[in-house]
């Protein structure tokens, strides 16, 4: 399921128009994983406070959603672009990569509440094609 | 994986049972069932194998104006709405449907999911900012015993 050139057009244009609210999308999409599938917390047992809109939250969100935007930018080359962050995955945070799945699904719900006439269905497949491009990228140094 | 479900209820908060039957009152189902059934076509377009006789599924712009996709959307929301029904025995509510899914639709009981996820989105999109992520956490637990009931008749 590699990303066409249409892909491609269609996550950018999407991303450049959201990026304005880009903090919130991070914080709101780690917030609601959080929140909606717990067990996720587990990955965060060191910071002080997990609820919706903490500073810990806010500012991992920020960290997130950063790297998706650089990730768009260089679409082309997305396992060279996060080779750094992947290996910080798999030697460091040794996050299960079906993680990688849950925040995506709930960065496309983000979207979808603060987006809904822009975030159409050919919106939504680039994007989820992209995310899980993202993950593979991701867990490319894992093992 | 054992089966041993007998007399095992789901626990529903009163935050989580409010919660169901307030979007279920909220949401308008002939948008909301034909729109997630569409995306679930057209964003994961493997699930248009149990379509087959749907006819013109060949594009988004077709998906979205198929009237057996949108007659489709509405029969799925009609059954969830049992569900909201009967929160307390939504699994004994989906047996013949279970049953229906399993052994008649043979459909991979994977494919549940996909469309609670497109349900889920939405949702999202009718309720923005209503949809929290305590609103969003109930809806997907809903979902998820509502999954694990369709699943329960397959072996």
């Amino acid at each position: 399921m590699s990303l066409s050139a249409k892909d491609k057009e269609t996550v950018k244009a999407f991303w450049a128009k959201v990026s304005g609210r880009a903090g919130d999308i991070g914080s709101d999409a780690v917030a609601r994983m959080l929140t909606v599938y717990p067990q996720t917390k587990t990955y965060f047992s060191h910071w002080k406070d997990l609820s919706p809109g903490s500073a810990p939250v806010r500012k991992h969100g920020g960290i997130v959603v950063a790297s998706i935007t650089d990730a768009v930018n260089k679409i082309d080359d997305l396992a060279g672009s996060l080779l750094t962050l992947s290996e910080l995955h798999a030697f460091t945070l040794r996050v299960d990569p079906a993680n990688f799945k849950i925040l995506a699904q709930n960065i496309l719900v983000v979207l979808a509440t603060m987006f809904p006439v822009d975030f159409t269905p050919e919106v939504h497949m680039a994007l989820d094609k992209f995310l899980g491009a993202l993950a593979r990228a991701l867990s490319e140094k894992y093992r | 994986m054992h089966n041993n479900q007998q007399g095992k209820m789901v626990a529903w908060t009163d935050f989580e049972r409010a919660t169901i039957k307030d979007i279920f009152s909220k949401i308008d189902y002939e948008i909301v069932g034909p729109a997630a059934i569409s995306r679930c076509l057209i964003v994961y377009p493997w699930t248009q194998r149990y379509f087959a006789g749907f006819g013109n599924l060949y594009n988004a712009a077709a998906i979205t104006s198929n009237p057996k996709v949108a007659a489709h959307g509405k029969v799925v929301m009609q059954g969830l709405e049992k569900a909201v029904k009967n929160m307390d025995n939504i699994k004994a509510t989906f047996t013949e449907l279970s049953t229906l899914h399993s052994e008649k639709l043979q459909v991979d009981p994977d494919n549940f999911m996909l469309l609670g996820d497109c349900l889920a989105i939405v949702v999202a999109s009718q309720l923005g900012k209503d949809f929290t992520p305590e609103v969003h956490a109930a809806f997907q637990k809903f979902l998820a015993v509502v999954v694990s009931s369709l699943r329960r008749q397959y072996y």
